[in-house]
């Protein structure tokens, strides 16, 4: 895991939970919608917490393909759900509400959990895989074959190999 | 009779997020790192790439299918509810599924984690 994965992952965290309050609160602004006034969509769209929040979230899929495209489903799930700590943090100490016992217990909860993944390795390596794309990929991610590459693209160019661009 | 359509819609949502996030994970482990994939060969192909991917367009259809069941869940039953056991199951879901589906080791350390987690997340969404 690089610093720069870790910052997809910490994007992740923030995109979700700061793009589904500004939705919450756009959304009470705008009042109820019913299936018999469709309209009304259109009006909370145009609400600019609402706009905000559908960017926010877009970011927030963004960056979870991403994490995807490196890590293991169950690697980065437990990063969205950093997101409902984060939500009562911000509720406690910026908004000065009160945070029960109970949600207190939950966020200990999911950090805990959070910790246990973090410890491990993000993407399970598939050594008999059939899957050519799958090998690929475990292939990929692991760091020695980046260097090695790095290394034989660097030897091609100083031996100045033809049809090698670096 | 409300309470069985709440529970009704809350496992439409939970099977149709699990189906939906096993299709995104399997589509982004097709379309490759997409760190690396970007500075070969540029952002266009990265998303060329990716909404090219037919696991990946069922994998939203999934999504949004889920989004609805929440909607119709949401008008049976209480936010308080749905929200916390929607969010708790299908993220136990999730780590069944990634392990038979998507051949994830799923090993004691995850299975740990995916219990703390789903405890937490009932504990705080409520």
């Amino acid at each position: 895991m690089t610093f720069r994965k870790y910052l997809v992952l910490a994007g992740v965290t923030v995109f979700a939970a700061a793009g589904d309050s500004m939705l919450s609160h756009g959304m009470k602004q705008t009042g109820n919608i019913s299936l018999n006034h469709l309209q009304g969509v259109i009006f909370a769209v145009l609400n600019p917490w609402v706009a905000v929040g559908i960017l926010l979230l877009l970011a927030f899929f963004a960056t979870y393909m991403t994490a995807l495209s490196w890590a293991d489903l169950t690697y980065v799930l437990p990063a969205t759900s950093l997101g409902y700590v984060l939500l009562a943090l911000v509720a406690r100490f910026a908004l000065h509400e009160h945070v029960s016992p109970l949600r207190w217990l939950g966020i200990a909860l999911i950090t805990g959990g959070v910790g246990f993944i973090a410890g491990g390795p993000e993407l399970t390596k598939h050594p008999h895989a059939d899957e050519p794309v799958n090998k690929a990929c475990a292939v990929a991610a692991s760091p020695p074959f980046g260097e090695a590459q790095g290394k034989l693209l660097a030897k091609n160019a100083t031996n100045g190999a033809p049809g090698v661009k670096v | 009779m409300r309470g069985i359509y709440t529970w009704g819609a809350i496992l439409a949502i939970v099977f149709a997020s699990v189906i939906g996030d096993v299709l995104l994970a399997r589509a982004m482990k097709q379309v490759g790192d997409v760190g690396a994939l970007w500075r070969r060969a540029g952002l266009g192909v990265v998303i060329g790439r990716t909404l090219g991917n037919p696991n990946f367009l069922f994998g939203v259809t999934a999504m949004a299918a889920a989004f609805f069941s929440l909607l119709f869940a949401l008008s049976w039953g209480d936010v308080s509810l749905v929200a916390p056991a929607a969010a708790s199951l299908t993220f136990i879901g999730n780590a069944v599924a990634a392990k038979i589906f998507l051949h994830e080791k799923v090993d004691r350390r995850r299975w740990i984690a995916a219990g703390l987690v789903a405890a937490g997340v009932a504990l705080l969404a409520g």
